[in-house]
């Protein structure tokens, strides 16, 4: 994975709440047995309409999206975050994220940030009112900063070092597989096999 | 001071545990399906890794499969191609699978427990956010994304940060004709879509106690619609008399030693939760959901409410949207919501004790002119026990049909759907935007309530049949 430093590109405001897993990638899109391409099924529906804010020609070429609270709720589905990417989002700035797509975010090197919703409200504004707007996202120092507003953000120690390392989680257990297989000799006989 | 439940089952499993580091975390089993494992086992074909512990690992192939023809060749060649991707796999990995025409083939979450594979203490994964379904037997169980699936399969382990712990209180006594569907969607509604996350959530109280196992397996199912991504509930009588006997069960001895570890699974008296949320059951009543999330939910005997009752903007937002794609009118009684099908399955209400209420309901009744009842069971041997019981035969009786085992209309994978502005009463899971069918309209109920709102056109309980 490559190293998560800071990031500096042009935003969206998705000025919903609650967007759950089945938006932002539906379930017809999850028969594919690859990691790439998702991008065509990045919030398919919502795309259907001309004017959702990822249709308008000032927001093309975007690569941080500033969503309402509650992002990512639903399914375990990790093509969310891989569709996500495969459009070109580096960063999710939301007040709050549901668990397992952060942690799927994280695992694939998209960052999400969190922030307080004044916060949200504040970028929404500075967006649409210049949708050219550079935004910084600065993993290293934890601060999201765009034009006069310069805002912490909350992240995870430990996804935070693993990002701005590229790190991959398999490698590092396998350093411990001394420990997994002395945990195994100590496991109950009467726990289940599957075969 | 004394442990929660959640607490002693991480405890037992810690393989490693370092300061400023998440703790490693070893899994005992690993339940594995079609839609979210290619890439896992990708990845280790591409690193040359081996799946560590094949033998604590099993398939099943449940999302994207139909449940009609299934003798035949998979009609969707990308489906096709998905479902023949884990045959591969599982044969070059050594893990087993239970196919489509198997008898052990359904819902992973359905398949894991009816094989005595789910037992209490344990820790349980799968890339599926509902695999919250087996803390019903006190195991510590939760959905992961396919980046961790690869990792479990790759160490057995996962790295994991403590969960907060949170007590549900449902103590009282159930209303007759109240199911352990309207406990869990009172629940999310009273505690928000966000409320649980970060927890893992303990069920407790009599009316917990008094359930079933099927019962308590539908309010673990769920809690990951309340955002949490564990629930549990101790394990007690009621719990080993459902594991005893099973095929992968422990005999002999081993079940007099796995009973007494079994029986040390309960939060102890001084232990605290981070949380407590009381219900009163005896208050509760059948709940259907009138939005585009779980938590937008209220009695049957409301109505459809109003922006106008938000207590936020965010909220006053998220109603107006709702209702909108719903299709619905503020003040309408939800009694009165017209539907178009009725859809009885899913890992949270496709297991024999919810075909059994829905039968006995729609025993010597009709399906409604002009509406679709589809029944599909959770996995194929609860098709066999229905089928053996004479359940097919009042669903087909009814009108209604009879299918194959597997996910189907819960999330529209297969060519079960919905189409654009139907209107179903689901016994699923989740409500959002499109997830029966593009433009499709979700009322998630209880299998009584789906029932009866079979019998009637519109959403019902049982009490609403003359
Ligand atoms: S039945 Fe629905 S919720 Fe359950 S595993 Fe299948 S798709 Fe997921």
């Amino acid at each position: 994975m490559e190293p998560f430093i800071r990031h500096t590109g042009t935003a969206a405001p998705l000025r919903r709440s609650n967007v759950d897993t089945d938006q932002i990638i539906p379930a017809e899109y999850l028969k594919r047995i690859t990691r790439d391409g998702f991008e065509d099924g990045l919030f398919s529906a919502w795309r259907k309409d001309p004017d959702f804010v990822l249709n308008r020609p000032e927001y093309q070429g975007v690569s941080i999206l500033v969503a309402g609270p509650d992002f990512g709720t639903g399914s375990s589905r990790e093509h969310a975050v891989w569709a996500l990417q495969n459009y070109g989002f580096c960063v999710v700035l939301s007040s709050r994220f549901a668990d397992i797509f952060r942690g799927n975010s994280g695992k694939g090197g998209l960052l999400t940030a969190q922030v307080a919703q004044s916060v949200i409200e504040e970028l929404w504004t500075l967006i649409e009112a210049d949708p050219s707007l550079q935004v910084t996202v600065d993993l290293d120092a934890r601060t999201v900063r765009a034009g006069d507003l310069t805002a912490d953000f909350e992240v995870d120690d430990y996804v935070r070092w693993r990002l701005l390392e590229g790190l991959d989680d398999i490698g590092i257990t396998l350093q411990h597989s001394d420990a997994i297989s002395e945990f195994e000799e100590r496991r109950p006989s009467f726990a289940p096999l599957t075969q | 001071m004394g442990r929660t439940l959640a607490e002693k089952v991480w405890h037992n499993h810690v393989v490693r545990s370092a300061e400023g580091e998440p703790d490693l975390l070893y899994i005992d089993l690993h339940l594995v399906h079609e839609v979210t494992s290619p890439q896992a086992f990708d990845g280790l074909r591409g690193a040359d890794r081996p799946v560590r512990r094949p033998d604590l690992t099993v398939a099943t192939e449940d999302h994207n499969i139909p449940t009609i023809d299934v003798d035949k060749p998979i009609a969707d060649p990308v489906s096709r191609a998905q479902v023949e991707a884990l045959r591969t796999n599982c044969a070059e990995f050594g893990v087993p699978l239970y196919s489509l025409g198997n008898v052990e083939q359904g819902i992973v979450h359905v398949v894991g427990p009816q094989m005595g594979l789910t037992q209490p203490g344990m820790t349980i994964v799968c890339g599926d956010s509902h695999t919250s379904t087996h803390g019903a037997f006190g195991a510590l169980a939760f959905g992961i994304g396919t980046s961790e699936v690869e990792h479990v399969l790759a160490t057995q382990t996962l790295p994991l940060k403590p969960f907060k712990t949170m007590a549900i209180n449902v103590e009282g006594d159930l209303p007759e004709g109240v199911s352990a569907k309207d406990i869990i969607l009172a629940v999310i509604a009273k505690i928000g879509t966000g409320g649980g996350q970060g927890y893992v959530l303990e069920y407790r109280g009599s009316a917990i106690r008094g359930l079933s196992m099927e019962g308590r397996m539908t309010v673990c199912n769920m809690s990951i619609e309340a955002g949490a991504r564990a629930g549990m509930i101790a394990p007690d009588q009621t719990t080993f008399d459902y594991v005893q006997g099973r095929e992968k069960a422990p005999n002999g001895q081993e079940w007099d030693d796995a009973v007494a570890y079994w029986k040390t699974l309960f939060t102890d008296d001084d232990a605290e939760f981070d949380a407590v949320v009381d219900i009163d059951a005896s208050t509760l009543t059948p709940f259907v959901t009138w939005g585009t999330n779980p938590g937008q939910g209220l009695p049957l005997s409301a109505s459809v409410p109003s922006p106008d009752d938000a207590t936020d903007d965010v909220d006053r937002v998220a109603i107006e949207r709702a209702l909108e794609y719903m299709d619905l009118t503020p003040g309408t009684p939800l009694r009165d919501v017209a539907v178009d099908t009725v859809f009885i399955g899913s890992c949270t209400n496709g297991r024999i004790e919810d075909l059994r209420v829905a039968a006995d309901i729609l025993q010597g009744r009709k399906v409604k002119e002009g509406m679709r009842l589809m029944v599909v069971p959770g996995s194929a041997r609860v098709r066999l026990q229905a089928e053996s019981e004479g359940l097919d035969q009042v669903f087909l009786e009814a009108g209604g049909e009879w299918r194959g085992a597997g996910c189907s209309m819960c999330l529209g994978m297969n060519p079960d759907k919905l189409t654009p502005g139907e209107r179903s009463a689901s016994t699923s899971n989740r409500n959002f935007e499109g997830r029966q069918g593009p433009g499709g309209r979700t009322h998630l109920v209880s299998p009584a309530v789906a029932a009866s709102t079979a019998v009637t056109g519109h959403l019902s309980s049982p009490a609403d049949l003359a």
